[in-house]
């Protein structure tokens, strides 16, 4: 394994009795993407301020490229790029204004900043919103200005808190384009999400759940291991079907995607349990586990437990 | 110390560029002074205007009938209406039928001749403080050309206060620079927070000092244009004289566009949003407005509202400028008021510099 950018041991953060942020640990290795999953209010946020510096930990520790935070969160301002939630630049400036006010607050020589400036405003097709106020833009072109902004001091490590929550497909599709080709130049990203296709396509992924990390691994790991069978069943009357398998125990989750039920059951499930279903016209097939479902067994059990 | 310098350039340049481009903060740059110098400059100009007036003339002799033709060709009043009785005319003026009442008693000539008191009486309807101002503009009236002595002596009937027109202008500039140096500051730095502005700016590496001296700045320039708008109109509109030099009037303004400027960062620390931030202003505006000096004298103000005048800014700015401006005394003669100044400054930077902090939490 080689070395890890971003580390924290046992984070914890409450607001008086809320606990927003239990007993996290984690490590991202270097040049890697990390992806946050959870529900709203799982903590995700919390925790992506704790490892920008911007609130300090109740307990645990939380380490950035070296850097102890939040103690050493000032030797990290020049090393870590923070994209907020929020648009936070300001919109009565112009593309252009906020681009060259941040690249000063981060003291750049002059040719320096020009060039930075442009070059990301050609990568990430602002050119032509150059003199527009910020306030203006669309949401997805006011992520593009948000991301150009916290990519201008060459970050080694980008933090982005739900940086496609308002954009199209298209935009986010080209979005995650710009963060594997970071993340190939050696830079360790930690990203936030709501959205699956996004958090499958991350090296690693944890999810959080009421404060505390409940899974963590490679995607493809999470869903091979899921101890869980999945089926999928189609036929006349899923109302019904679904009201069956609810009362029996072993069947863990059921949701209905267009015309079939998804049924997630404990590992070993006698599928005939299921299939016996099938008298009534209904069609039963196994299929594999994708991400959402490992994202409803690591939250369910939260609830549960 | 040269980046920091660059980034303070900076943020100061985003900032008047911001306000450059929000119109109703630029707007109420000029119009605020504009709009309460006017509103205070005309009510102090009726100063000289006709207020109604009634006579009571007891004497009926030909200097009597003299007198009061003279006192209404002054312009000051206009005798619309003779009484029988004092009571009568105290009637009319409770009644709000004349303003002003003039009383000739019948011994008139013996009072002239008699040079301790003054010979003819005055009843104001003082109520409304601007009759008091005007009506006692009479009180200068004389009899014979080396004749000093008062003829006629003003009373008020509800409020014996009594205000000098061009003690409001001066005082007017520190009314004008709390308003606006405390809101303007404390709204910039609440609505970088409220906008999530601040959540970016604490992750660069920009100096939490740097942030707050990049934003004031452009205010003191604010704060001198407003100075020196106030002086003007006043000098251009109410023919106001400037008796001191113009140098120390600048440099009391300037110390008090501090103390403004850093309670209002002190306030921005404090307000969560921009409603609230508005509320405290108004908390502290009020006070400077009536314990300061401007509106009511301080000496007639009980001993606690005095102690509490007395922290406010606008008391030592108010003594000052009247000083200056009207009195014609140097800066020296009130330099405890400038330290004063300076001192609440020190005292309210250190606090915003202490609960201004570089995080979240």
């Amino acid at each position: 394994m080689s070395t890890s950018a971003v580390s924290a041991s046992g984070l914890y953060r409450n607001f008086g009795d809320l606990v927003a942020v239990d007993n996290v640990s984690l490590d991202i290795e270097q040049g890697t993407i990390f992806g946050f999953v959870g529900p709203n209010g799982s903590g995700k946020s919390t925790t992506i301020r704790m490892l920008c510096g911007l609130l300090t930990p109740s307990a645990g520790t939380a380490t950035v490229l070296g850097h102890s935070l939040p103690k050493e969160a000032e030797h990290l301002r020049r090393r870590v790029g923070y994209m907020t939630q929020a648009f936070s630049l300001y919109r009565d400036l112009s593309v252009e204004e906020n681009l060259d006010f941040v690249g000063q607050i981060y003291s750049m020589p002059r040719n320096k900043r020009k060039d930075r400036r442009d070059h990301w405003m050609g990568r990430l097709d602002l050119e032509r919103y150059r003199h527009h106020l910020a306030g203006r833009l669309s949401g997805g072109q006011r992520q593009w200005l948000a991301l150009a902004a916290c990519l201008l001091h060459r970050p080694e490590v980008l933090i982005l808190d739900e940086p496609t929550s308002q954009v199209d497909p298209k935009t986010r599709r080209d979005f995650w384009r710009i963060l594997f080709e970071l993340a190939d130049d050696g830079v360790t990203i930690l990203v936030s999400t709501h959205f699956m296709d996004e958090a499958e396509r991350c090296h690693r992924l944890g999810i959080l759940d009421h404060g505390r990390l409940v899974t963590e691994g490679r995607p493809q790991a999470l869903m091979q291991d899921l101890p869980v069978d999945v089926f999928r069943v189609s036929g006349p009357g899923l109302r019904d079907i679904e009201a069956l398998l609810l009362q029996n125990t072993a069947v863990r989750s059921v949701v209905q995607i267009g015309d079939a039920l998804r049924v997630l059951t404990d590992q070993g499930t006698d599928p005939s349990t299921i299939a016996t279903l099938a008298d009534k016209g209904t069609h039963v097939e196994r299929v594999d586990a994708n991400l959402e479902d490992v994202f409803v067994v690591a939250t369910a059990d939260e609830v549960t437990a | 110390m040269i980046r920091s310098l660059a980034r303070i350039w900076a943020i100061m340049r985003k900032e008047l560029r911001q306000l450059a481009r929000d119109r109703l903060t630029f707007g109420m740059v000029v119009g605020i002074p504009a709009l309460q110098l006017l509103m205070f400059g005309y009510a102090i100009n009726m100063d000289v205007r006709d207020l109604s007036a009634g006579v009571v003339d007891h004497a009926r002799t030909s200097i009597s009938r003299q007198i009061v033709a003279d006192i209404d060709h002054s312009q000051v009043v206009n005798i619309i209406a003779q009484y029988s009785s004092v009571a009568q005319l105290e009637r009319a003026i409770g009644s709000d039928l004349i303003d002003v009442g003039i009383v000739v008693p019948g011994d008139l000539e013996v009072r002239l001749a008699d040079r301790s008191r003054p010979a003819i009486q005055l009843l104001l309807d003082d109520s409304d403080p601007v009759i008091g101002n005007s009506a006692n503009a009479l009180t200068a009236y004389s009899v014979g050309p080396d004749d000093a002595a008062p003829v006629i002596q003003s009373m008020g009937l509800y409020n014996p206060e009594r205000k000098s027109a061009i003690n409001i202008v001066p005082g007017l500039i520190g009314v004008i620079l709390t308003l606006t140096m405390v809101l303007f500051t404390a709204v910039a730095v609440v609505r970088e927070r409220e906008r999530g502005n601040l959540e970016m700016l604490i992750t660069t590496p920009v100096q939490s000092w740097e942030l707050m001296v990049g934003k004031v700045i452009p205010y003191i320039g604010i704060g001198l244009i407003q100075t020196t708008l106030v002086l003007a109109l006043g000098m251009w509109l109410f023919d106001m004289p400037i008796r001191g030099s113009l140098l120390d009037v600048y440099l009391t303004a300037l110390a008090f566009i501090g103390a403004s400027l850093t309670l209002g960062l002190v306030i921005s620390t404090a307000a969560e949003n921009q409603f609230q931030a508005m509320q405290m202003t108004i908390f502290i505006l009020l006070p400077s407005i009536l314990l300061s000096g401007f509106m009511f004298p301080f000496a007639g103000m009980p001993r606690l509202a005095q102690w509490i005048a007395e922290l406010l800014p606008m008391t030592h700015f108010v003594r000052l400028i009247r000083g200056i401006v009207v009195r014609g005394s140097p800066l020296a003669d009130g330099i405890h008021e400038l330290y004063a100044l300076l001192a609440f400054s020190a005292v309210m930077l250190t606090i915003a510099a202490l609960r201004f902090k570089k995080s979240l939490d």
